[in-house]
């Protein structure tokens, strides 16, 4: 079984996000970028089911500038066999742009299974997996929390309202990844030595015949107010005051 | 931890890529272009833990890259407008430029961020082919009979008990023909390969400040880019060392901060409280007007010295860049010294390989740092820390130009050369002797909190490991550092790490920025800063 992984890369999860004065979007310049967190629990179930002998290759793709093969770099050092770069300067590619570049890279590798992260931190957008399913015809489970490879099919467990549900989905098969799936492996310094020789492969939207044209106009960024100061109360009749004047009691 | 280690051998491999340690890579591969250079640096990315205020001599980048100016480097704003303020609290005296001794002018110099610098020197490194590995921290110097043979990288993923987790990923041993340690103030390696060889049995004791910065994005009307200003004064006693620095740098933004020497003796002081004290000045606050904080950081400096300098060389390796101390206080500048010091060991280093030789101690290295362009511009200013220390800011600042102006006109002082006294952490006086100082409350505009301060560091690490802040024997902490000194850790760090809640010593390691303070200043020494995992700690942007 081949499993594709597609990530992105990311301002990193720890970075105090800013806003360009001007309001034109985020100020990533000089800021620290890292892989998807959701696409590190894709890669890393991906690569455990290789090492449990289910899984053959793993491959992953990512779409972005010059830069974001240091992404893909890393996901070579933490076990990926090898990686397609599919580059451009386009500096935003909607969630159905990136969907329609993986579909075009997906009927060249014919993975059986892919497996993506649920959202990417930087946009929340929570489409790119959705889309791509549709557009392959393909069955999906989303919100993954655990993955079983059975014969032909997998089922998926998913964290829903009230419980979980699990689903069995014929393959080739498109998964979600959530983080309660599994603790991402660190990439071992040796591994990242070795990820340097890994194949790391370039293709273009272009050469996929994809147009990546955003369809949506970004009307301002503006971060989110701050918060009011609080007030300490001396009691709980103050508080229930405090309560009714505001209008919530 | 027994499990044996993947090991991989180089040339050289260099601990830390600062200026040092990528200036030594840099002349290495020039010299050699077939060494194999390595450089394992803490910070999750180059850069990522440089702190620095920075006006930077460019005569270190001059000899290593010389068309340096051709290329595309964050080195963009030449010093216009140099000002020298005393401060009192309601007003502010210029100091007149003629008094200044000519070592202290900033002409021909440039306002930049040293981390993006060290990013600019690393995409260098790489082009002549030097392998940097950020995220692996240098944990344990490598010593086989006496010589070193290299260093081993921290294990990930072992949980907070000290027992491996399921993501478990053993170091690495990275062995080296030498190996450079260039981690900057108060290396962690350093501090043992001090103490292993003996390095310092010859040098005065080494002594440090604390520097905070703040990066400000401020109104055009308060922009003046390529202007800087240093004060000394208000807001700090006369007793107490220290000032602050305003640089203006491109794009509307202004670096402010303010440097405590650690020889202070109150231990209820704070240096953070200081500094959010200072920018409440009349002739500071204006420039905050309107402007918005965007990154806090801070770190020890070094500030002993030439006659504080440690020897060097050791079996299998050297010192390089302010891990030995090469901080100019005067002008307020070690970055050129550290580059130089990393061309000058790079040069010896080759010569040992291209002779074939391998792991013994560089007998030349020593020297040369002495008698060369290093050597010179620490040995004019080395009296001026003793004279600050005796005399109070005053007094000394007056007789440290006196001497700084003999050393200019006549080559030597009618000083000699001044013994520094007592290391810093033996300075501190018990509480008793001292009253509490009362710092005014953060306004949430232009002071702040140490909290909301170190959330803009971008500090972060792996909440599920050791602490790695090792307090040694903690009944002598509650003895001596509560019970006497009234705990001036939760004063003196500068991220809030340290709390004494109702007799117990809480340590916040994932707050700790990697600034070392802690590791000098406890009065007992009790305090061992060793590395995290490697990526944790402050993620500096344009610091």
């Amino acid at each position: 079984m081949k499993i594709l992984v597609p990530v992105k890369r990311v301002v990193d999860a720890n970075v105090k996000i800013r806003v360009k004065p001007d309001g034109s979007g985020v100020d990533i310049a000089n800021v620290k970028m890292s892989m998807n967190p959701f696409d590190e629990n894709a890669l890393e179930e991906a690569l455990r089911l290789r090492e449990a002998g289910t899984a053959t290759e793993v491959v992953i793709v990512t779409i972005g500038s010059e830069k974001a093969a240091e992404t893909l770099r890393a996901g070579l050092a933490m076990g990926a066999d090898r990686a397609i770069h599919v580059k451009t300067d386009a500096a935003r590619i909607e969630p159905l742009a990136v969907a329609k570049v993986l579909k075009a890279v997906i009927a060249n590798e014919a993975p059986d299974l892919v497996i993506l992260g649920k959202q990417a931190i930087d946009d929340d957008s929570n489409q790119t997996g959705q889309m791509l399913s549709a557009l392959l015809g393909w069955p999906q489970a989303t919100f993954a929390s655990k993955i079983v490879v059975g014969t032909g099919t997998i089922d998926v467990t998913r964290e829903v309202d009230g419980g979980l549900e699990t689903l069995r989905l014929a393959l080739p098969a498109l998964v979600t990844a959530d983080l309660r799936l599994n603790e991402p492996r660190y990439a071992s310094l040796p591994n990242v030595m070795k990820a340097k020789k890994k194949p790391l492969d370039e293709t273009s939207p272009e050469t996929l015949g994809v147009d990546i044209a955003p369809r949506l106009k970004v009307l301002k960024t503006t971060e989110p107010a701050g918060r009011a100061a609080g007030i300490l109360v001396a009691s709980a009749q103050e508080l229930a005051a405090k309560l009714k004047q505001a209008g919530v009691l | 931890m027994t499990e044996p280690r993947e090991e991989m051998e180089f040339d050289v491999v260099i601990v830390g890529a600062g200026p040092a340690g990528l200036s030594a890579a840099i002349r290495l591969k020039q010299l050699s272009p077939d060494l194999s250079v390595l450089i394992v640096e803490k910070g999750a990315e180059v850069g990522s833990h440089i702190i620095s205020g920075a006006v930077i001599d460019p005569s270190g980048l001059d000899t290593l890259i010389p068309d340096w100016r051709t290329h595309e480097t964050p080195i963009k704003t030449a010093v216009t407008d140099d000002r020298f303020l005393w401060l009192t609290e309601k007003s502010a005296f210029p100091l007149p430029g003629f008094i200044m001794p000519p070592l202290m002018s900033n002409h021909g110099n440039y306002i930049v961020s040293l981390g993006n610098v060290c990013k600019w020197l690393a995409s260098e490194a790489e082009a002549l082919g030097v392998d940097i590995y950020p995220g692996f921290a240098g944990a344990e110097l490598l010593v086989e009979d006496g010589v070193v043979v290299g260093v081993a990288t921290g294990d990930m993923g072992i949980g907070k008990s000290g027992e491996p987790g399921s993501n478990f990923a053993r170091g690495m041993a990275l062995k080296g023909k030498y190996v450079l340690l260039a981690e900057g103030v108060r290396g962690s390696l350093t501090k043992r390969a001090i103490a292993q060889f003996g390095l310092a049995k010859d040098a005065d004791v080494q002594k440090y400040g604390i520097g905070f910065k703040e990066i400000w994005q401020v109104t055009d009307a308060n922009h003046q880019p390529g202007l800087v200003q240093h004060t000394l004064g208000w807001p700090l006693q006369d007793s107490v060392g220290g000032g602050s620095y305003i640089y203006h740098l491109e794009d509307n933004q202004v670096a402010v901060g303010f440097v405590v020497h650690l020889n202070y003796k109150n231990p209820y002081l704070s240096p953070f409280g200081e500094f959010q004290r200072l920018k409440t000045h009349p002739a500071i606050k204006t420039t905050f007007d309107g402007a918005k904080r965007l990154s806090y950081g801070a770190r020890a400096i070094s500030e002993g010295g030439y006659q504080s300098i440690p020897r060097l060389a050791f079996p299998g390796g050297a010192l390089v860049g302010d891990a030995a101390g090469f901080v100019n206080l005067p002008r307020i500048k070690g970055s050129h010294n550290a580059v130089l010091s990393g061309i000058v060991t790079a040069e010896h280093v080759a010569a040992a390989l291209a002779a074939g030789r391998s792991g013994d101690t560089l007998a030349d290295l020593d020297a040369a740092l002495r008698a060369g362009p290093v050597g010179k511009d620490l040995h004019k200013v080395r009296n001026v820390k003793p004279l600050l220390s005796r005399f109070g800011t005053l007094l000394g600042m007056g007789l440290a130009g006196v001497d700084m102006w003999c050393n200019t006109l006549f080559g030597r002082s009618p000083f000699g050369t001044l013994r520094h006294g007592k290391p810093d952490h033996a300075t501190l006086e018990p509480a008793s002797l001292h009253q509490p100082i009362d710092y005014p409350k953060r306004d949430g505009v232009l002071t702040f909190d140490r909290l909301s301060s170190v959330f803009i560091s971008g500090t972060n690490h792996e909440e599920n490991q050791p602490p790695h802040l090792h307090v040694a024997d903690l009944a002598l902490q509650k003895s001596s550092e509560l019970d006497i000194f009234a705990g001036p850790s939760t004063r003196y760090c500068p991220a809030g790490v340290y709390e004494w809640v109702d007799g117990t010593y809480v340590i916040n390691a994932q707050n700790c920025v990697h600034c070392k303070t802690c590791d000098i200043k406890d009065p007992n020494q009790n305090i061992d800063w060793v590395p995290p995992e490697g990526g944790g700690g402050p993620n500096y942007v344009n610091m």
